[in-house]
């Protein structure tokens, strides 16, 4: 038995949302972090399930590259936090509030 | 199995390599030196990269005057007028970004020649983006533009706000990388390839009886670049940005950022889908209406010049996508010359209140401008000419550029629109007429602001660029005009 391919398109939907939901309701830099991530993840999904469903090999490529912005972004991300954390001891995105108007 | 090459033609290239080659030589100078690259090599280095990369453009165009458009790398790439003139400009802005920041860097304290790798980087992604004809190869310009942007926002380690603007930036930087990337893989979906040129070909040749992911992915899409040239309402990261970042680098984020992203956006909605104009025009169609009017609108009650740039700059941006929302040749050379001469002119501007809001960037108070025309004659014309041209003044570029992207919405069908933009552009020029008069006024308030000679050559080539080619408008509009989009 095959799972169709629509399945794998709502889970990745399912995915997409979530992250989207969390990145604009949680509070934590951290924890928005990681739902850029699950939806970078889930077009990665996306992707792979099209791929297979083309029978296209491009779609499986684009995976790769997806995955290595992800890498990059969170490297550079981190470092950020981490810069921010220093001078204030918190990660929360309420604080950050100089800025505004 | 075999593996073919694609072949690569290295002239289509060349100005993202020497890009990429200047800043990869700057890094290993870094690395290899015991002692500090000096901030002169540094700032020397990255303008003749960028140099040498306006010139490489012109013997591009020359070339593809005479042996047309063309794909290279297995249709990854796009080598056509468009992209030649849209690098170009990245090149030049890039230019008179590094020479404005020269003297913030100098003032500021900052130690690093990593400044300069990142811009440079950063306009390589630009560049990438005005040439992309793969949808993973606009996503790829697009993130190595914002990277770099991420790091260079949060650069001023002695503000926080530097470091709160950047965390600001990257999270909602990623999230519409992450809502764009989604609207490819869902094109990639409903056409079955991510070249550009590929998708134009589907849609010509075939009629779509399901278009929910297609039409679910363009929107996304779309969505994404709303929020990286910051149109309402994914505009709000904006005004904070634009506040806390170093003032030189929110120039750059102004001017680069813009041409990338509205070159991206241009090859993907009317190179690609041109044949879908009916389904995506309302929504450009919003986005313009709510920008001009926002924009302008909210622009009016800010008293710290930044985020009044912000706001004015959200105004441009439904402008330039006026352009995009005419769907024809003649509105992307419209927003192709809105970018072009709104470039120069805005990294100008940002070097006049780099210099006026001090190595702490705390004097950035709309009251601090008051009289400044009277106490620096020189330096006030040049910023009332810089306000003007933005404001769409006569005389100015910014006249013909308004003229352009209305004339190319009104040939479309959109007197309703070009009206309606036409009333927020007299909003905006309210708040920048009101500047420019507090700059002449008596009561003196403003302190005496030293213009270091680097800067001095932006801001005159900010004012020359806005004055001669308002005067003289010919050569520019020409170019926008025979820079030809490749389609399929």
């Amino acid at each position: 038995m095959t799972i169709p391919a629509s399945w794998f398109l709502t889970l990745a939907a399912l995915l997409f949302g979530i992250g989207a939901f969390g990145l604009l309701t949680r509070r934590s830099a951290l924890i928005m972090f990681m739902c850029v991530e699950l939806m970078l993840n889930a077009v990665n999904l996306t992707f792979v399930t099209f791929s297979n469903s083309l029978h296209d090999v491009a779609g499986q490529a684009s995976v790769f590259f997806v995955m290595v912005v992800a890498a990059a972004e969170v490297t550079v991300g981190l470092a950020i936090v981490v810069a921010v954390f220093r001078r204030r001891q918190s990660n929360t995105v309420d604080d950050l509030s100089e800025l505004k108007g | 199995m075999t593996i073919t090459m694609p072949s690569v033609n290295y002239l289509a290239i060349a100005p993202i390599l020497v890009l990429l080659g200047g800043s990869l030589a700057l890094m290993m100078i870094a690395a290899l030196t015991k002692s500090r690259v000096s901030l002169g090599v540094a700032t020397v280095t990255s303008a003749a990269v960028c140099a040498v990369a306006t010139i490489v453009s012109v013997f591009q165009w020359s070339d593809v005057s005479s042996h047309g458009e063309s794909t290279t790398l297995a249709h990854a790439v796009a080598y056509d007028g468009f992209g030649i003139v849209a690098t170009a400009i990245i090149a030049v802005t890039t230019l008179l970004a590094t020479l404005s920041a020269r003297d913030w860097i100098a003032r500021a304290r900052t130690v690093g020649v990593e400044f300069h790798i990142l811009l440079l980087a950063a306009a390589a992604g630009a560049m990438m983006m005005a040439q992309a004809n793969d949808l993973i190869v606009v996503f790829l310009g697009l993130e190595i533009l914002s990277i770099g942007l991420y790091v260079l926002v949060a650069y001023d380690r002695h503000r926080s706000t530097s470091s709160e603007a950047a965390l600001k930036y990257l999270l909602l930087g990623g999230f519409a990388s992450a809502l764009f990337i989604y609207g490819a893989a869902l094109t990639y979906g409903g056409t079955g390839t991510t070249t550009l040129t590929g998708i134009a070909y589907f849609m010509a040749h075939n009629f779509i009886l399901q278009p929910g992911v297609l039409v679910a992915g363009v929107g996304l899409m779309l969505v994404g670049f709303a929020f990286k040239v910051a149109a309402v309402p994914f505009h709000t990261w904006s005004p904070d940005v634009y506040e806390g970042a170093p003032s030189p680098v929110t120039g750059f984020m102004a001017s680069v950022v813009k041409v990338g992203a509205f070159a991206g956006v241009l090859r993907i909605l009317i190179g690609a889908l041109g044949t879908q104009a009916t389904a995506w025009r309302p929504l450009v169609a919003a986005l313009v209406i709510l920008s001009t009017f926002l924009g302008a609108g909210l622009a009016l009650v800010q008293s710290n010049i930044k985020r009044l740039l912000a706001y004015s700059s959200i105004n441009h941006a439904g402008f330039m996508l006026l352009g995009l929302w005419s769907a024809t040749p003649r509105g992307v050379a419209g927003t192709l010359y809105y970018v072009m001469t709104y470039a120069p002119v805005v990294v100008a501007t940002f070097t006049i209140v780099s210099l006026r809001g001090g190595v702490n960037e705390d004097l950035h108070e709309l009251g601090g401008y008051r009289g400044l025309a009277r106490r620096q004659p020189l330096l006030g014309a040049a910023l009332a000419v810089l306000l003007l041209s933005q404001a769409g003044a006569p005389f100015t570029t910014g006249f013909y550029a308004k003229f352009a992207v209305l004339t190319a919405a009104v040939d479309a069908g959109g007197a309703w629109i070009g009206v309606a933009v036409m009333v927020a552009a007299s909003i905006a020029g309210y708040f920048y007429i009101r500047l420019v008069l507090s700059l002449y006024d008596t009561h003196d308030s403003a302190e005496v602001v030293t213009v270091p000679r680097t800067s001095a050559f932006v801001i005159a080539v900010g004012v020359l660029s806005a004055l001669v080619f308002g005067v003289w408008p010919g050569p520019l509009e020409s170019l926008a005009q025979h820079a030809v989009l490749l389609l399929p």
